[in-house]
């Protein structure tokens, strides 16, 4: 995952941008400035979900809600819960206010059953990025897709470019909204308030440039995927136990 | 169960993102693109036939192009970050090139074509007119008053080219707007190379049965003659074109069926229930084959003028129907399945919000408003002067 010298100019050309319409990645972000300690070329985020361990509560959700204020009806992560009764069928999905409240009991006589935990993939070639008409919406340096709220036109190009339905208008700023990866907190050394709230540690926020980070041994030694790899986002959310009815 | 979702959506696409008035978007631009085409009929590939209508064209695409920016100014969360496409747009985005296509489109095409098209009345009516209309005739002028026979060589020389160079930019204007949504690989039903070409043909249908029709309805309104020549050869390169477009959009469909991708059961269900209407109906039935059927018949059979005018004017209505029709298909069907392919959502157009079915039926009327005050302001009738090119 390393940062290449035209990725650099890439992005620093966005940097500067963004320093031209004099916002800063406080304002971006509302969040508070990073640690001093944080340095942003040495980190590359994302995270590995493991569906085996997702037992649907929908703590992350009541989390990422309470902590980054989102609005009524939308959500910055989501759980899915995939029932298949029968190997030729269309798996049954659901979703209930985004598992706010996690699941009711399932009606179904099913063969398996079990949980998708989705968020922004943070992609690192990102369609929401590629079509958005001002570069409101970027990569940042350590690898975060944020949108920039005080740039942002509204458009909504990125919502439709976004294979994995992850982005939504926020219906007080009119804005594009979506997972920031809690950047504010990632940036002071903690956790994401979704991978801090999981129960059974289904959620890992991981670093790919922290040579320590487990991501790597889990990589080497685990079966993972992507959601939809076909589109080639480079998604940097990788789950472990996915099942191919997944979407 | 969500109201108006079967099956499931992913949470945030429940709402449609894109209103009625990205619908009106391409509509419109379609019709200032094909309205040009037919203008340059006569310009460029010198089909005579067709001149009666060569300023009524130009002022319809004018009309059109004038309004085409307002559907999506009412659309934007922030209109007043509009202008940031201009100052910062982002290279890698497709619609960050609208506003430059659009300016280049109406400055260095559009306008100054008319320009040179009306210069020598401009200055006439700049030195007959009186009062408020002399001002603006002379600030139409552009302070240039030489209208002797060399300088309006020199006029038509000028407006030659631009004509030429309009043409392709036409073609760039609307198969740019195709590749807005064709290039959206998130979306099966809008991703296809065949995007930009489909919007390109159905945009030239649409702008020549539009002045085809204003040019019926003006002649009856100021009870002039038709031109049946005129007329007959509109509707024959209305015909050509729409069989070309017919075609396109018959291989997509074909296309889409034969390969059966992991989309295709989808969007077959998709368009045998939530868009049976609008596509099969009234696009692909009442806006494509019937029209067809008219068209073709005149091009077989000798009919007699009247009839032939009625049919025309059937034929010319449900073109610009079907073309809403199918812009309709496009921007709300793209957005009525699930991107996981596992449900549907409804679509619940409001009525006199911003993005409502008002200020769209507003923005519909208002090219028209605008083309009555530009006929007004520069006549493109050219009675009595028909013949003196």
């Amino acid at each position: 995952m390393d940062i290449t010298r035209r990725d650099m100019f890439q992005i620093g050309g966005k940097l500067l941008v963004l320093a031209s319409v004099g916002a800063t990645l406080e304002q971006i972000t509302g969040a508070a400035p990073p640690s001093e300690a944080y340095r942003m070329a040495d980190h590359w985020w994302g995270m590995i979900i493991d569906i085996d361990k997702c037992i649907g509560c929908g703590n992350c959700v009541r989390a990422c809600s309470k902590e980054n204020n989102v609005p009524e009806g939308y959500f910055r992560t989501w759980v899915e819960r995939y029932e298949i009764e029968a190997e030729d069928q269309q798996p049954h999905v659901e979703s209930p206010g985004g598992a706010i409240d996690g699941f009711p009991p399932s009606t179904h006589t099913k063969l398996k059953s079990f949980y998708v935990p989705k968020l922004c993939n943070h992609c690192a070639d990102s369609p929401c990025v590629q079509v958005c008409p001002v570069g409101a919406t970027f990569v940042s340096p350590d690898g975060v897709v944020l949108v920039d709220q005080t740039y942002c036109l509204g458009c909504r190009y990125c919502v439709q470019a976004c294979p994995y339905g992850c982005r939504y208008l926020h219906p007080e700023t009119n804005t594009v909204d979506k997972c920031t990866l809690c950047y504010h907190r990632i940036t002071q050394g903690l956790t994401t308030a979704c991978c801090e709230n999981c129960p059974t540690g289904a959620r890992q926020l991981v670093d790919f440039k922290n040579p320590k980070d487990p991501v790597h041994e889990i990589l080497r030694t685990h079966k993972v995927e992507v959601l939809k790899p076909y589109m080639a986002t480079r998604a940097k959310v990788y789950y472990e136990n996915l099942d191919g009815a997944v979407r | 169960m969500i109201p108006g979702v079967d099956g499931f959506m992913y949470p945030n696409e429940v709402e449609l993102q894109w209103s009625v008035l990205i619908v009106l978007y391409p509509y419109i631009t379609g019709l200032v693109a094909g309205a040009f085409i037919l203008a340059s009929l006569e310009r460029v590939f010198k089909v005579e036939a067709v001149r009666p209508t060569y300023r009524l064209a130009l002022l319809t695409a004018l009309a059109f192009l004038l309004v085409a920016p307002l559907p999506l100014q009412l659309h934007l969360g922030h209109p007043e970050r509009s202008f940031e496409m201009y100052l910062t747009p982002h290279t890698s985005s497709a619609m960050a090139m609208f506003g430059f296509v659009y300016l280049w489109y109406l400055t260095v095409v559009l306008l100054l074509e008319i320009w040179l098209e009306y210069r020598a009345e401009i200055v006439q009516l700049a030195q007959s007119s009186r009062g408020p209309k002399r001002w603006i005739y002379r600030a139409l002028t552009l302070g240039s008053y030489n209208i002797s026979p060399e300088a309006l060589r020199v006029d038509d020389k000028v407006g030659y080219a631009v004509t030429v160079i309009g043409i392709p930019s036409a073609f760039l204007l609307h198969g740019y707007v195709g590749f807005i949504f064709g290039s959206v690989k998130a979306n099966p039903w809008w991703s296809t190379p065949l995007m930009p070409i489909v919007f390109l043909f159905s945009a030239m249908v649409s702008g020549i049965a539009a002045v085809m029709v204003l040019y019926t309805v003006s002649s009856k309104l100021r009870r002039t003659p038709i031109d049946m020549r005129c007329l007959d050869t509109i509707a024959r390169y209305l015909f050509y074109t729409f069989v070309i477009d017919f075609t396109l959009e018959m291989l997509d469909l074909i296309h889409r069926t034969y390969e059966s991708d992991e989309s295709f059961r989808s969007l077959d269900f998709m368009v045998h229930t939530r868009l049976w209407g609008s596509q099969v109906i009234l696009q692909i039935v009442l806006g494509t084959l019937v029209p067809l059927v008219l068209l073709a018949a005149n091009q077989l059979f000798r009919i007699p003028e009247g009839r032939r005018k009625a049919m025309y004017m059937t034929a010319g209505g449900l073109i610009l129907v079907g073309i809403f029709a199918m812009r309709w298909n496009v921007v709300i069907g793209g957005q009525l399945f699930s991107k996981s392919f596992l449900g549907y959502t409804t679509y619940k157009m409001e009525l006199v919000t911003r993005e409502g079915l008002l200020p769209a039926i507003l923005l519909l009327l208002l090219p028209f408003a605008i083309f009555l005050v530009l006929v007004k302001l520069l006549p493109p009738w050219r009675e009595g002067k028909a013949h003196e090119a």
